[in-house]
């Protein structure tokens, strides 16, 4: 099929740009249309929206990325709209083609201001309701004057903005209710053990069951996407590690890969070899973490210790070779930081069969235990549509029956000559999503396995110039990290630095999904739903 | 009768850093004198309270898996008697402030900190939480929590190891055994100056609420 053909029969006046990894531009006035047809027309199908970058292309006009994959043929798609209008900015909403957009746009317009029509919730996502601007313009002023540090206590309000697009073409603002005045109304968070970090709810129960959830986002923004801008290339990978930080080597991977691709520069043998068992490495530093948490949040504190103390094992391999513990900053553009260190290999070799017998350990204590049993078994279902419509990537959707790793949709590093079994599971419950992350230990075993004797000789680091230039145009590369498809978009005007930089991040759709989750489920399983769905805060709120 | 100067079992005096600022908190209290009686009964409470010091879980970022490393088999903080961490601000003693704090989360933050009782500590733990860190040029990152509440202990790292932390721990123990606690920070408020705090809070409550109504 020609995609291309295809386009411009469903939008003649669609333009293409083939710089970079090439986009499309559809009128905005068209967008909406065009975004119903290729979801549903047979032959495209793109049903999965991995990410949604806002963007200010300066006297163009403000305007949104879109990048779209097909699950069913496997097909992707860039295409873009904008709108020349800085003072009152709108776009077409297409959160009710895929749900992905639904936080995206939110987020869209608290960086950006694009108001999105028909969008149901129009608040801003990550900064505070009084703030004044929008921070990732490029005409924004970030002086403490008009922003300062206010230490007054934010009000939650229970109505939400939204927009209307009038038959005749008119937007009208009204206001929407979100939680009625007789609905009971509790609060989760931001300081909460069990949220893994600043994350806050407000849920509307009745009795014990959830009605709706309502999710706020931004206590640990730290507008590393708007540094990044003022950042040259080298520079701006300090600041990945510290977004997952338990994906700490796949993010900085995603991201180096990216500015290779940008650069057209091929990585040696050796590197791929050493970042794809690293990135394994930390998989399984990350899975564990996942199991220590879920257990000590269900009340099993010594099936917590049993994790930690197996993790620090690979912490002991990581920092031999690396220097860090958590933050690692090991790979560099072109290759990695240092050459691994002479224990390596021995020590990996020791892990893998102890972590093997380990492995057992955990079902002993804890998979079997009847309590886990009941509280995760048919406990939070997403359905694999909904899987895919939120773009809930990574091991939430791998329980759900969607086969989404990126370590098989799009090889990367060695992973197409190693031999390894993508986990799927269809129930979609708790206890899938958990056991996905367990068997996921194991086949990440086999590939430090099958690769470890092999790690070709070679340089450990490109040559690479002090200052990098990308060509421009636009860039998307990711990884498989812990918790899903870890993207980075970056869009270069042949600066020195990126002219935007975004991440596209994996728990942002996963904490989109919650409400749908946890509607109609009783209060004391959010728990163990947020548990299974193993967020990490600052990666959300970047 | 003479405060000597503190003591703790895990480490020597001389290999602690930063010994000037103790000798300087011993000075002037051995400056004021101090009555043998409740001198002894200070010693008596302050072994004890800088042996249980009970930390608050409060994490934003990558702070708070180091933290929760600490807590666990290999650096196991139960050997200070931090072990017991609580998940309430009223029930904490000490709150090590680890991760970023942004400026949604600064008055969140000051918030919890004032539910916490009376002696209470603040531990910054981490670059973002002394400076800002790699965040400084943000703009939704609060240069250093000492912005937004009194730190006693700084860490510095990104993220500290464990033993850094226990370090700052250790530092902080150190630091409240040189406390005079009765009739200085147990100090009691007495009923008027209390009606009066109560009455300012409220008040400032009130004015925050009038700013909202304004607004709208």
């Amino acid at each position: 099929m020609d995609l291309k053909a295809k386009i411009l029969s469903l939008v003649p006046e669609a333009v293409y740009n083939d710089r970079g990894d090439g986009m499309w531009t559809i009128p905005a006035g068209k967008f909406h249309d065009f975004a119903v047809a290729i979801r549903n027309e047979k032959e495209l199908k793109f049903d999965f929206l991995r990410s949604l970058t806002g963007m200010d292309w300066g006297e163009e006009g403000l305007g949104v990325v879109y990048h779209l994959e097909s699950t069913e043929y496997g097909h992707q798609l860039v295409v873009r709209t904008l709108t020349a209008d800085r003072v009152n900015s709108s776009l077409p909403s297409v959160c009710d083609v895929w749900k992905a957009a639904e936080f995206n746009e939110r987020e869209v317009f608290d960086y950006f201001g694009i108001c999105f029509v028909n969008h149901p919730d129009m608040r801003r996502l990550y900064l505070r309701d009084d703030w004044v601007g929008h921070p990732l313009r490029k005409d924004y002023d970030d002086s403490e004057d008009i922003n300062p540090l206010r230490m007054s206590n934010e009000v939650a309000k229970d109505d939400v903005e939204s927009f209307d697009l009038q038959p005749d073409g008119s937007i009208i603002e009204h206001r929407k209710v979100l939680f009625d005045n007789d609905e009971y109304v509790i609060n989760i968070g931001p300081q909460h053990p069990a949220t893994h970090g600043v994350l806050r709810f407000r849920v509307s129960i009745e009795g014990e069951f959830i009605k709706k959830l309502d999710v706020h986002c931004g206590y640990i923004h730290r507008g590393i996407e708007k540094m990044c801008e003022s950042l040259t290339y080298p520079q701006t990978l300090a600041l990945t590690d510290r977004l997952d930080y338990l994906s700490a080597m796949q993010s900085r991977h995603a991201l180096c890969m990216c500015i290779e691709k940008g650069l057209g520069v091929e990585v040696s043998d050796r590197v791929k070899y050493i970042r794809t068992i690293m990135d394994e490495l930390q998989r399984i530093d990350s899975h564990i973490l996942f199991f220590s948490c879920l257990c000590q949040d269900l009340g099993a504190t010594s099936a917590f210790l049993y994790g930690f103390r197996d993790r620090e094992k690979i912490l002991d391999i990581f920092e031999e070779t690396c220097g860090g513990r958590l933050i690692l900053n090991y790979n560099t553009i072109g290759g990695v930081q240092a050459d691994i260190h002479p224990n390596f290999v021995h020590r990996v070799k020791e892990f893998i069969p102890y972590m093997r017998r380990n492995i057992q350990e955990y079902h002993d204590v804890f998979t079997g235990n009847v309590i886990a049993q009941h509280r995760l078994k048919g406990v939070g279902v997403l359905s694999r549509e909904d899987a895919i419509s939120f773009g809930a990537t990574g091991g939430t959707g791998r329980a759900s029956g969607w086969a989404c790793d990126v370590r098989k949709r799009i090889p990367y590093g060695v992973y197409d000559k190693v031999d390894f079994k993508e986990i799927l599971y269809t129930d979609g419950d708790s206890f899938a999503r958990y056991m996905v992350r367990m068997d996921e230990i194991m086949e990440s075993l086999n590939i430090v396995e099958q690769l470890i004797d092999n790690i070709p000789a070679g340089d450990f680091q490109l040559k690479m110039k002090p200052v990098i230039r990308i060509p421009e145009g636009s860039y998307y590369a990711a990884v498989e990290a812990s918790r899903g498809e870890f993207g980075v978009f970056i869009e270069s005007h042949g600066d020195k630095n990126p002219y935007r930089l975004k991440f596209r991040s994996t728990g942002l759709p996963l904490v989109s999904c919650m409400d749908t989750i946890c509607r109609g489920g009783k209060i004391a399983d959010l728990i163990a739903i947020g548990g299974t769905l193993d967020y990490i805060i600052p990666d959300i709120d970047r | 009768m003479e405060i000597k100067k503190p003591k703790i079992k895990s480490m020597r005096y001389d290999d602690f850093k930063n010994n000037e600022y103790l000798e300087a908190m011993l000075k002037e209290l051995n400056a004021h004198g101090t009555n043998v009686v409740v001198g002894c009964l200070d010693e008596l409470i302050n072994w004890g309270r800088s042996n249980s010091l009970w930390p608050f879980t409060f994490a934003t970022s990558c702070c708070g898996i180091e933290f929760m490393a600490m807590c666990a088999a290999r650096y196991d903080v139960a050997r200070f008697g931090f072990e017991i961490t609580r998940n309430s601000p009223r029930q904490a003693d000490v709150i090590l402030v680890s991760g970023t704090i942004t400026n949604k989360m600064a008055p969140v933050l000051k918030r919890l900190y004032d539910q916490m009782a009376d002696p209470k500590y603040v531990i910054a733990v981490g670059g973002c939480a002394v400076s800002g860190g790699p965040f400084k040029k943000s703009y939704h990152v609060v240069k250093g929590v000492d912005k937004v509440l009194p730190v006693d202990v700084y860490v510095p790292g990104c993220p500290p190891r464990p033993e850094a932390m226990l370090y700052g721990m250790m530092q902080l123990q150190r630091k409240v055994k040189v406390e005079k606690f009765l009739g200085g920070i147990n100090h009691q408020v007495s009923k008027k100056e209390y009606a009066r705090l109560m009455e300012r809070d409220l008040n400032a409550e009130r004015d925050e609420l009038n700013v909202e109504q304004e607004k709208d």
